[in-house]
């Protein structure tokens, strides 16, 4: 529950993009025309059809046949135009009950956020409450309190869905209020209030919209049932709940009459789920950026010098080449090798590509992005094709940017930090242990052991680094692909896991493909650099190089000159 | 009895200079609630005169940001005092209304993709700055464009919505939005680290310009010392909630007199001297 709401909190905040996803909704199309045609009949069946609803005649129960669809009652009035005419009481009592549910449910939910702390606390838990008893008990409560008829029966469902609204505001409202911009708004005096109107319920809207829908369906069904029950809509108004009550003593000798309001419950019931159903995918962001057309999958050349290209023990050797869904190149042209034992550097700015051609390699490309090369190979292994996923997870071994984010929160250290060893080079759970324990006293991780039985967030960011460096090596993998695996970390802490990286790289010969933004780190680091602008490669030069500041190509340069402290060098130069 | 304020005393105090606009002493942040409440700043003293660049530097979990939250009046001192140009920040902080003679201070947050309001234009959102309670575009579209001038920012991006600009533009904005507010201080909490170096560049040279043009008093925040050196005086440098060191920025530079501070610096990958192979 509570991770939907985030979801659907997250979901709410990319709006704008929302819009094109309407057309592709085909439940939200169904549903938002059942319930256009249900507003139509609401309008115009009490106008056009009120004669044969009301009129008492003498074709008393008749079955469905020609002149009656669904037949007549026991006053000879047809049943089908009843329920027709039924459908404005039903659905401005429930869109009464709904909007009350709304208004009063937001309204609570958004005074709690604005509540000193105690009223708060005592309201939410008023609030829980009420979530946790059963909404139609309530109802009938109100109901029996208030007495029968349509304004009660409004009153108490409307009720009975207060604390709904209440809770799912409240929910998503604190999970933006504590966003920056709400507390820029605060810092520049905007009263409490507005800050909410302006910034905080605008950004939840979506997945009250939402409930709202689903509420509705609710709501009616829920009327009906007090009208079923005799607490609602009493004679001679009626409606569809009503025209089941009305029906129930004759069910056995005139079975038609439960036919048509029960077909209009369902029809509009159905119509309001679909239409909520559509909307909650047009707000979840995996509908929104999921689920992408099915990529065009270019075919993949191999000229018959493939093979020729990369000489034996080039541990990869590649053309990369990488073509989004939609037709677009964000890759382009690229070819680099990585020799055993070299480093390997990919720097430029964020969209220059450095980070697709990573992912490329690693075969971790996002959904509807195809590589495309005439090489692509670790050693012998083709990467472009479906690797062995078990060569791919031993030879090939991956540090990610966020630390933090690599591992699962939720499980140990150990199990995860093992997992390659154990899955895929079939190690014992005590050997598997015993080689991380190794790995990561090589990389200076305090108390390897106990490290094992921690969780991620007992440790610092960079502990954590290391580790999954150390893990990534603990196979003995051929490649190291390092996709900014230190900017995410302080600098004095960069330093000491750029030093063991390189120590570890150097002790086993490990070849590197290392990505990052920052030219200073690069250039401390690699061997060789490729310098990435727009998905090209516009110059390719060395670590050495770059240290000494020298640079050809006019980027290149430009790159160096926006390091901090660049141009206090020039000055002192 | 004796200290019932006298005109004497009150003439002294005008023959006084003017008070720095910032003054931080012995500021104590108690942050989490009871057996889970941590010290986040201990004992922290921090001046910055009018018109200074004063750079706060240290590690993440060092406090720095909550030194700025402070200034701004989101986390109360458990202990010691801020005063802005002389005046004692309110115990509610800076929300609402503000004490006559309080100096403005604006906070540029860290991140620029949760600083602005999905849901509003850019007009929207400095419009709010200029007049919190009504917000409205028409009556501050001058302003606004002027705004956005100083910023290096086209006009038109005005009625544009956040998701349709970068990293870098989006701070731009968000600077913009503080500069509506006429701050006479400017708090950027680490404003540039979400950036590419090329972007923080620019970044740093618009920060050094609207300074010199508008004679703002800046509090610039960040990991990075070789960042801050070049946009400050004076720096200040933070580890664990304490400050460890503090002087004018080439001093520091050029003798830093804490351990910690030199290591700072030679972890600095683009620093003379700086070597991945370990010694020893």
């Amino acid at each position: 529950m509570a991770v939907d709401t985030a979801l659907l909190a997250e979901a709410a905040l990319r709006g704008p993009a929302a819009r094109r996803a309407w057309r592709r909704s085909p439940s939200l199309l169904a549903g938002g025309g059942v319930l256009v045609v249900l507003v139509a009949v609401g309008v115009l069946a009490p106008i056009l059809l009120s004669g044969p609803a009301g009129t008492l005649t003498g074709d008393a129960n008749l079955a469905p046949g020609g002149a009656h669809w669904l037949g007549t009652d026991p006053f000879g009035r047809d049943t089908l135009a009843r329920a027709l005419v039924a459908t404005r009481l039903t659905l401005l009592m429930s869109a009464g009950a709904t909007a009350l549910s709304f208004v009063a449910g937001v309204a609570v939910g958004a005074g709690a956020l604005l509540a000193p702390p105690r009223v708060r606390q005592v309201l939410l838990r008023v609030v829980d409450a009420a979530v946790a008893f059963p909404s139609l008990v309530l109802a009938l409560v109100v109901a029996a309190v208030l007495g029968a008829g349509v304004g009660s029966a409004v009153v108490a469902i409307g009720l009975a869905g207060v604390p709904g609204f209440a809770r799912l505001t409240y929910n998503l409202a604190q999970g933006v209020a504590t966003r920056d911009f709400v507390t820029t708004a605060h810092l520049l005096g905007v009263p409490g209030p507005r800050v909410l109107t302006r910034h905080v319920l605008p950004n939840v809207s979506g997945p009250l919209l939402v409930l709202l829908t689903s509420s509705f369906a609710l709501s009616l069904l829920e009327i009906s049932g007090l009208s079923f029950v005799g607490l609602g809509v009493q004679s001679p108004q009626y409606d569809w709940g009503r025209l089941l009550n009305e029906a129930l003593p004759s069910i056995y000798t005139s079975p038609w009459l439960v036919l048509a309001p029960s077909l209009m419950l369902v029809l509009a019931g159905a119509g309001a789920m679909l239409a909520g159903d559509g909307l909650s995918r047009l707000v979840d962001p995996r509908q929104l950026h999921g689920a992408p057309a099915a990529a065009p999958a270019l075919a993949v050349r191999r000229p018959a010098d493939a093979t020729a290209a990369g000489r034996a023990g080039d541990p990869a050797d590649d053309a990369v080449l990488v073509v989004e869904a939609a037709g677009r190149r964000l890759v382009d042209d690229v070819s680099f090798r990585v020799r055993p034992g070299e480093v390997v550097g990919l720097v430029g700015e964020s969209g220059s590509g450095k980070s697709t051609i990573a992912m490329a390699v690693a075969g971790l490309l996002a959904d509807g992005l195809v590589a495309d090369a005439r090489t692509l190979r670790l050693r012998d292994l083709d990467l472009l094709g479906r690797p062995p996923a078990r060569r791919l997870a031993t030879e090939l071994g991956i540090v990610f940017q966020d630390p933090s984010a690599t591992f699962n929160p939720a499980l140990r250290l150990g199990s995860q930090l093992t997992e390659v060893l154990r899955v895929h080079q079939g190690r014992s759970r005590a050997a598997a242990r015993d080689a991380v324990v190794a790995s990561l006293t090589e990389v200076k991780v305090t108390e390897p052991a106990r490290r094992l039985r921690q969780h991620p967030h007992e440790l610092s960011g960079g502990m954590l680094q290391r580790a999954s460096i150390a893990a990534a090596l603990a196979t003995g993998p051929a490649l190291l692909v390092a996709d900014e695996p230190t900017t995410a970390l302080d600098v004095t802490v960069q330093a000491e896991v750029l030093r063991q990286l390189r120590r570890l790289q150097r002790d086993h010969g490990t070849a590197v493909l290392f990505i990052s933004h920052d030219i200073g780190v690069v250039g401390a680091l690699c061997d060789t650099v490729l310098v990435l602008r727009d998905g090209r490669v516009v110059d390719r030069t060395t670590g050495a190089a770059l240290r000494a500041g020298r640079a050809e190509h006019p980027w290149t340069a430009a790159l160096l000159a926006a390091r901090p402290g660049a141009r206090r060098d020039e000055e002192q130069a | 009895m004796k200290s019932t304020p006298g005109t004497a005393s009150t003439r002294e105090d005008v023959a006084v200079p003017a008070p720095p606009l910032v003054d931080v002493d012995g500021l104590v942040v108690v942050l989490g609630p009871g057996r889970s409440a941590r010290t986040v700043l201990d004992g922290v003293d921090l001046t910055i005169g009018r018109g200074g660049a004063h750079g706060l530097v240290g590690e993440s979990g060092s406090g720095k940001s909550t030194l700025a939250k402070a200034l701004v009046g989101v986390h109360r001192p458990r202990a010691g005092q801020i005063r802005l140009g002389g005046t004692p920040l309110p115990r509610r902080g800076l929300r609402g209304r503000r004490p006559v003679g309080l100096p403005r201070v604006q906070l540029v947050p860290q991140d620029p993709w949760s600083s602005l309001d999905p849901r509003r234009t850019v007009a929207e959102t400095i419009a709010e700055a200029v007049d919190p309670v009504r917000a409205r575009v028409v009556p501050a579209r001058t302003r606004i464009t002027t705004l956005l001038e100083q910023v290096r920012l086209d006009p038109d991006a005005a009625d544009r919505y956040p998701h349709q600009f970068s990293g870098g533009q989006r701070q731009r904005i968000a600077i913009a939005r503080a500069l509506a507010a006429d701050p006479d201080l400017l708090v950027a909490d680490e404003i540039t680290s979400a950036l590419d170096l090329t972007t923080q560049a620019e970044i740093l040279v618009l920060l050094a310009d609207l300074r010199a043009r508008l004679g703002l008093t800046m509090l610039f925040i960040s990991h990075d010392l070789a960042v801050v050196r070049e946009i400050s005086d004076e720096v200040t440098v933070l580890l664990h909630g304490r400050v460890v060191e503090h002087g004018p920025t080439e001093d520091v530079f050029a003798r830093p007199s804490a351990d910690y501070t030199r290591r700072l610096l030679a972890a600095d990958p683009g620093a003379p001297g700086f070597t991945l192979d370990e010694t020893g």
